[in-house]
């Protein structure tokens, strides 16, 4: 592991010790689909019946501090969408511990929309979702709406998000989600979305909550944006922490690897 | 940029995150300080249930009509069913069948389906469970709330058949209030029985809605306990038995209440104990029960 520079007091505010994420998949045990397979794996007793585990993040250590923003690489299916739900104590540890300074936020707030609801509900029903109060959302609304563009042609937030495009319902989605101050922010990459005029707005907006917050991390495919954004990064692969330190160190040696 | 050599080396991470008060991310709260985070998401969780209520029938074309339509359609199926082909009226007297049938369907119905949404509460809510961070009781108690909703459009196509057959509101139909307060909370505590159940186990879905139906033909839905039991020289405890389960009693508190001709005869004993006893254990467990794996859901 790469040394850190150490100058001042540094106060830390994400402590992972040894973690381990393990998901457990039903019905996803190879052989025979069919009923009387399920039915003979039920008969045979032993580990856990049609069960298959997935090893996501095996035993990740690191400590994050205030001030930094902590980029996050790593091929697909390497486990950062993971690691991060697991800062944010979505999911639980299988082994190990996280510790972390207050309530970390993942900006992530599609799942408690609804498609059958107006684009107006959804942003009350998004807002209390993520914790805001009915006056802190009533004051940010119209914040939230322009912020969108959703009115821009017409009225639109007024109609069930179902009708909207799928560039619009994302940028709604962003809208309702970045409304939020936060302390430790975790961002993945995929929610910047929209044409190019949005992902500019959406880009300077994540610099603002960065700014707010205390420590960001952010996962991400470019590169670029990680050099512009970061000063620490972690790199994983296969679930494991196979590098972690200063952006520059660590990108030279991921493209070295990734072949560029 | 050479420091001195920083104090917090060599500590371990759990040493060093007491150091500076960090807490276990994903941690369960104390039992109050659940109570309290609940509390202050109260909001979301009367926003989240009616918000469901209405995406329920947003694609309809009658819309939210289909809120009373449904619960009439139903009460008519099993009028049909059971009051004219089967004939299962014995005991009850003439005029008062299809206001007792109706009672009880849709007294019965607001049990089942929240059990049946609570099953589904955590399982089928895992993408907003690992994306958002809030007590997760508010899923099950949010359904148990849409569910409270639903039953209230019931009951306004209720008071049309009581008056169509010959019960008019008198100062005894305020009963329904505190019957169906019991009602909701035995119904929470057991939505969240069920969501806990639910989410390690999803095949309970499948499952529930059997056992449902089975507790519904016992319970009295359609005929009256005590008249079914009266020529079978049982004795007495075994109806008082079949009584005290709480459906039967909640269903049996709110015929009482609102249907003339069905006097206190047709109660058993100890009724409203029964009925705050049922909504106490069931409140007060399922909570509990709830709240001890509450850092565990949303893994698989």
């Amino acid at each position: 592991m790469a040394e850190l520079k150490k100058d001042g007091p540094r106060v830390p505010t994400v402590i992972a010790d040894d973690l381990h994420i393990v998901y457990r998949v039903n019905g996803a045990k190879s052989g025979k689909g069919s009923a009387t397979a399920a039915l003979s794996r039920i008969l045979k007793r032993g580990e856990e019946r049609g069960v298959r585990k997935v090893h996501a993040v095996r035993g990740v250590s690191f400590v994050a501090y205030r001030g930094e923003a902590i980029g996050l690489i790593g091929s697909n299916g390497s486990g950062k969408s993971t690691l991060l739900r697991a800062i944010a104590g979505l999911l639980p540890a299988e082994q190990g511990k996280v510790y972390t300074d207050g309530q970390p936020s993942l900006l992530g707030v599609n799942a408690a929309l609804m498609n059958d609801l107006t684009g107006e509900r959804n942003v009350i029903l998004g807002g209390l979702a993520m914790g805001m109060s009915r006056e802190e959302i009533k004051a940010r609304y119209q914040e939230i709406v322009d912020f969108s563009g959703i009115n821009e042609k017409g009225d639109f937030i007024t109609l069930p998000m179902r009708t909207y495009s799928s560039g619009m319902a994302a940028r709604l989605r962003f809208s309702i989600a970045a409304a939020k101050d936060h302390d430790v922010l975790m961002i993945d990459e995929a929610l910047a979305t929209g044409d190019r005029k949005f992902q500019k707005r959406s880009e300077e907006r994540i610099r603002e909550l960065r700014k707010e917050a205390g420590t960001v991390f952010l996962v991400s495919h470019n590169n670029k944006s990680i050099r512009d954004t970061c000063n620490r990064v972690l790199w994983l692969e296969r679930g494991e922490l196979r590098m972690d330190g200063p952006t520059d160190e660590v990108l030279k040696e991921y493209e070295k690897f990734t072949g560029k | 940029m050479s420091a001195p050599p920083s104090p917090d080396e060599g500590l371990t991470a759990a040493e060093l995150a007491a150091k500076y008060g960090l807490s276990v991310s994903g941690a369960r709260p104390s039992l109050s300080e659940y109570v309290r985070q609940l509390w202050d998401r109260r909001h979301f969780i009367l926003a989240f249930s009616r918000a469901k209520l209405t995406a329920q029938y947003s694609q309809a074309k009658l819309g939210q009509l289909w809120q009373v339509a449904t619960p009439l359609l139903n009460a008519a199926v099993y009028f049909f069913i059971f009051g004219m082909l089967l004939g299962a009226r014995e005991g009850i007297p003439k005029g008062i069948y299809v206001p007792f049938l109706v009672t009880g369907v849709f007294v019965f119905t607001f049990t089942q389906s929240s059990v049946l949404a609570g099953v589904r509460a955590i399982s089928g809510n895992l993408g907003l469970v690992r994306a958002l961070h809030f007590p997760r009781a508010s899923l099950p108690l949010s359904f148990a709330l849409q569910q409270l909703q639903q039953l209230l459009y019931s009951m306004a196509v209720l008071v049309v058949i009581m008056m169509a057959f010959g019960s008019f509101p008198d100062l005894s139909w305020l009963l329904v209030v505190p019957a169906l307060t019991l009602q909701f909370v035995f119904n929470a505590g057991l939505a969240l029985i069920f969501a806990r159940m639910g989410s390690k186990t999803p095949d309970l879905a499948q499952l529930m809605p059997f056992i449902l139906r089975t507790w519904m033909y016992a319970s009295g839905v359609m005929f009256s306990i005590p008249a079914m039991l009266a020529d079978k020289n049982w004795p007495g405890w075994i109806t008082d038995v079949l009584q005290w389960n709480p459906a039967a009693i909640y269903m049996d508190l709110v015929r009482f209440a609102m249907i003339d001709g069905y006097g206190s005869d047709f109660l058993p004993a100890h009724v409203w104990a029964f009925a705050v006893g049922w909504a106490l254990l069931a409140g007060g467990v399922g909570f509990v029960y709830f709240w001890k794996a509450e850092e565990r859901y949303g893994r698989g």
